[in-house]
Formats: C-alpha cells, structure tokens, sequence
C-alpha cells in the first residue's frame, strides 16, 4: 500500500507535504521607534501564538535576504540575529538573496520540511526602510563610488529606479494591448478600498479614480499611487512537516504547488518577466487549475506587477489583464476572484512579499473580519516580485 | 570583458561582443557564449541603428541635481538579434517618443567612456 500510494504522487500523502501554520506580524507604519528585532519577534510572537507552538519547538528558520549591511533598512534583521535572541536550536537555517525572490524563503523552507531537514520552520521578512532612511545616523544612506554588476547597463542612462523598469514593461502594454491609465488605477484603487477595512494597514483611505489620474507621474505611465511606499514592518509565517501539523492548534495550510524561474537576470534583455514562466510552471505541479482559485494574493510593489500576474497565472490571456480588472467589480471583496484583499502594498505597506502569503492564510481560516471574503474559500494564489525575480505559491485548505 | 561596448565611441563605433564559432551576439558582455559555451568571444562592430522597443518618460528627481523629464528607452538594434540596449533617446521632446520609431546611437563622451545615447532617425 505504502508502494502504491508513492506511485501515484505526493499529492495522497500528507506526511510528505509542507504546510503553514502559525502566522504573524508586527505593527505595519513608518518612522516607527521598535527596533527591527523587536518588530520581528512581534510577529514571531504572534505567529507561535497562533499555532500553539513554544519556542522550544521552533527547529528551522529562513528569511529573504538575510541581513543586508550595505542596506540595513532594506533588511536590517537575519537569521542569525534570530537564532541568538531567541535561542532556536536550528536543524536547518537560510537566508539568500540570490533566490526566486522574497517567498523563495518559503519555497527553501517548504523543500527543508519535505525532506525532514526540520519539522516547524520560521519564515521571516523585516522591512526598516522608512526608519532608516529618518535616522541616518544609525542608519548611513549607502553611497555608490561606482557602478559595477548588472546596474552598469542602467545607471549610466539614469534608469536608477525599478520603477523605471517596470514602467517599461507597462508601456509596452499600453501601446501593443491598450493598457489605459483607468485600468492600471484600478490596483492601487482596489488595495486602497481593501486597506481601508485592514485594522493593521499603512495607508487607511481610499483612492478615488480622480485622485489617482491626478497624481503625479513618477516614470510613465507609473505615477505616485502605482508605487508602494517604504513602510517599517515584520511579517512571520510558520512552515511545518507534514508529520508535525498535529502538534499545531490552528487549521493547517497546505502548499500544494510551488514555482520560481527565470530565463535571463537581465531585466531588459527579457521578452517577458520571469512571472510569465513562474505561472506556467506553477500549474504542471498540480491537479488544481485557475478556475478552482478563491482568491488572489498578487505582488504589487509598482501596480502593474500585479497585472503581469493575473496573465501569468492564466486567469486572462497575455494583454487582457487590463480589461480584466476595468471598473474593478471582478477583483473586488465580493467578486469572483478578490485580489490583494488586505491592501496590497499599496494600500497594507511594503511588506515586501511576505504580506501577500500571510493574507493568503488569513482568507483560507476566515480570520479577514471586515474584509474577509464571503463562502468558504478553500484556495489561494500569491506570489512575490516579478521579474527577473518570482515566485508563486499555491496554498489549499484541503 | 566590457571595454570594447563603453569605448567604442572614441572612434565612432558601436561594438557587440559576439560568439566567433555560432556567431550568436552576447550582451552584457560575458567571457563565453551562452549558446554554445565557447569561450572565443570578441567584439563586433555593429550598424548603430535600431527600432525604439519600449520607454517611460522618467519625472522623478532621483537625484537633485538630476533634470527631468527624459526618456528611458530599450533599443532593439539592427543586425543584433536578442540584444536590446537599455538607453536615453536625446536631441528631441519626450512627447515626441513613440515605440517602432528608428533611431541612431550617439555617444556621450565622459573622460575615456562614452555613452550610447540614441536619437531618432525620422
């Protein structure tokens, strides 16, 4: 029987999968006092609570990207700082940055499980950026002498932002799709209108249609509302083996498919962003398809990425994402696929990545409160970055 | 490995560096080629024109002293399939760029490098 059952796939054998159990997260604002490790052991905190998990049962730990000296406010906490403060005796630990992007940590942790490296895993993502760049003092603005690496191809010509970059991507689809500034809005529109029911969300207001076309254009067609904005925040989530989920008191969450590819890590030599293959290969790793998906968690640093998703992903074919989500019914709280239901990082804070799987899980318990969305939804996508940096995950409540 | 692309406009010249075996275009420069692995790699002076692929008109002040609006562009270059050349386009309004307009390089001179900035061509 144990034969058969390896024989046909993983997807009968719950002791062999990775789930998430216990999530958390630190107060969400800017400027904030809290210091980094304090903020992420908030949310691990929060996160053990959840599960019914003690410390003591914390084997593993991950984080994107690890602890980053040149850019402390970008990640000013690692898995080192971690593992000290909170005595872990860790069987299995990660911190990279040159992975799938932020929700790659929770790919490695996931791969850490299934082949019994650690049996409850804490993911993390601590963001500092509005902090650090109000306290120089403690945190010194990284200077640049020189270019080197990949960004001699973009300094030179002033593309010094990704939102020049992404802004090429959505040029191309205003011009060969017919991606109109209304439609692009309807993101930002959307996680604002989302955030404003988020207890813990940054920005608590909602954007109207005339507030954001008469926002001020930072790299076409991407204007102030389409970019997130530096936010200082801890998001935790636990990933536990298959054989441990008894040991946790919440609902567990399985991931039931994983992905996160790229052809070509320079940006502009890429037809397309590496979303584009990371949606692909996401569904040949499972039975689910588009249609069985409840809600959507979809990466929104600049408000296009998000759009690049859906295409990605198939829920609309490649150029049609913008007609998609025009006047914003389909995608809303009471839609038939809600998006970025707790805000997105326009309206929640740049959580960077980790806030699109905590919401993912929030949905699947029914824990939403005002936002949650209505029936029993059963299955999740969310994802991180875009390119040349992506990753997706599946989750089921199955 | 990257000398031939930021100096090749002190004579003029706009160089690619190219696989000599398979004869794919290798950019940015890398000591082998990705198609073929061989490591017989130089660079090949290339025609200097191409085909405005995609842009933004860039607003923010990144730095202070920096002068907006300009263009951002990918430029597609003529006989250099699967190479796209991240760039400004200069010597016109930003309201006048449009993608599929041809443009020709022009170098920027900074001490011994010079920058491939385009400008358009009709």
């Amino acid at each position: 029987m144990f034969i058969y059952r390896c024989l046909n796939g993983s997807t009968d054998m719950s002791g062999s999968d990775a789930y998430i159990t216990g999530i958390g997260q630190s107060e969400i604002g800017q400027k904030l006092s809290r210091s980094p490790l304090l903020l992420t052991i908030d949310a691990v905190r929060d996160a053990l609570d959840e599960a019914g998990l003690a410390i003591g049962q914390i084997d593993g730990v991950s984080t994107y990207p690890g602890r980053t000296p040149a850019m402390l406010g970008f990640s000013p906490v690692g898995v080192e700082d971690l593992v000290d403060a909170l005595g872990i005796r860790a069987s299995w630990y990660a911190g990279a940055t040159e992975i799938s992007s932020q929700l790659g940590a929770v790919v490695e942790a996931a791969m850490a499980v299934r082949a019994g490296l650690a049996r409850h895993i804490i993911c993390f993502r601590t963001v500092y950026e509005a902090a650090a760049l109000a306290r120089p003092d403690e945190y010194p603005i990284p200077r640049r002498e020189r270019v080197d690496g990949y960004s001699q191809w973009l300094a030179p010509f002033h593309a010094m932002s990704a939102s020049n970059w992404v802004a090429q991507y959505a040029m191309r689809h205003t011009k060969q799709y017919g991606l109109t500034r209304e439609q692009l809005g309807q993101i930002a529109i959307t996680g604002r209108a989302n955030a404003v029911r988020n207890p813990n969300a940054l920005v608590r207001e909602a954007l109207s249609m005339d507030e954001y076309l008469s926002a001020r254009m930072i790299s076409t067609p991407l204007c102030l509302c389409d970019c997130d904005r530096y936010t200082d925040a801890s998001t935790v989530l636990i990933v536990s083996a298959g054989d441990a989920v008894d040991e946790v008191s919440c609902t567990p969450v399985r991931i039931a498919a994983m992905a996160g590819s790229v052809e070509r890590y320079s940006w502009d030599q890429a037809e397309l962003m590496a979303s584009y293959p990371t949606g692909v290969d996401l569904w040949k790793r499972t039975d689910y398809t588009p249609a069985d998906v409840d809600t959507v968690q979809l990466y929104d640093g600049f408000s296009f990425l998000a759009l690049t998703w859906l295409e990605a992903l198939g829920f609309c074919e490649l150029g049609e994402a913008g007609q998609f989500v025009e006047g914003g019914s389909r995608i809303a709280l009471d839609g038939e696929l809600p998006l970025n239901t707790f805000g997105g990082q326009l309206g929640a804070g740049r959580l960077h990545g980790f806030g699109f799987a905590h919401e993912s899980v929030v949905q699947l318990r029914g824990r939403g409160g005002d936002r949650q969305i209505p029936g029993e939804p059963r299955v999740a996508v969310c994802t991180s970055g875009g390119g040349p940096l992506a990753t997706a995950l599946l989750l089921a409540k199955d | 490995m990257n000398r031939d692309f930021w100096t090749g406009g002190a004579e003029n010249e706009l160089r690619i560096l190219r696989c000599q075996d398979c004869a794919v275009f290798i950019h940015p420069p890398r000591p082998v080629c990705r198609n073929c692995l061989s490591e017989n790699v130089a660079a090949e002076v290339v025609a200097g024109t191409g085909t405005i692929d995609t842009y933004t008109v860039n607003y923010q002040k990144w730095r202070p002293d920096l002068e907006v609006p300009f263009v951002i562009a990918r430029v597609a270059l003529d006989g250099v399939p699967g190479v796209i050349l991240t760039t400004n386009i200069v010597g016109c309004s930003a309201d006048d760029v449009d993608v599929g307009q041809r443009v020709r390089v022009t170098f920027e001179q900074h001490d011994d490098v010079y920058l491939p900035l385009f400008e358009r061509l009709d």
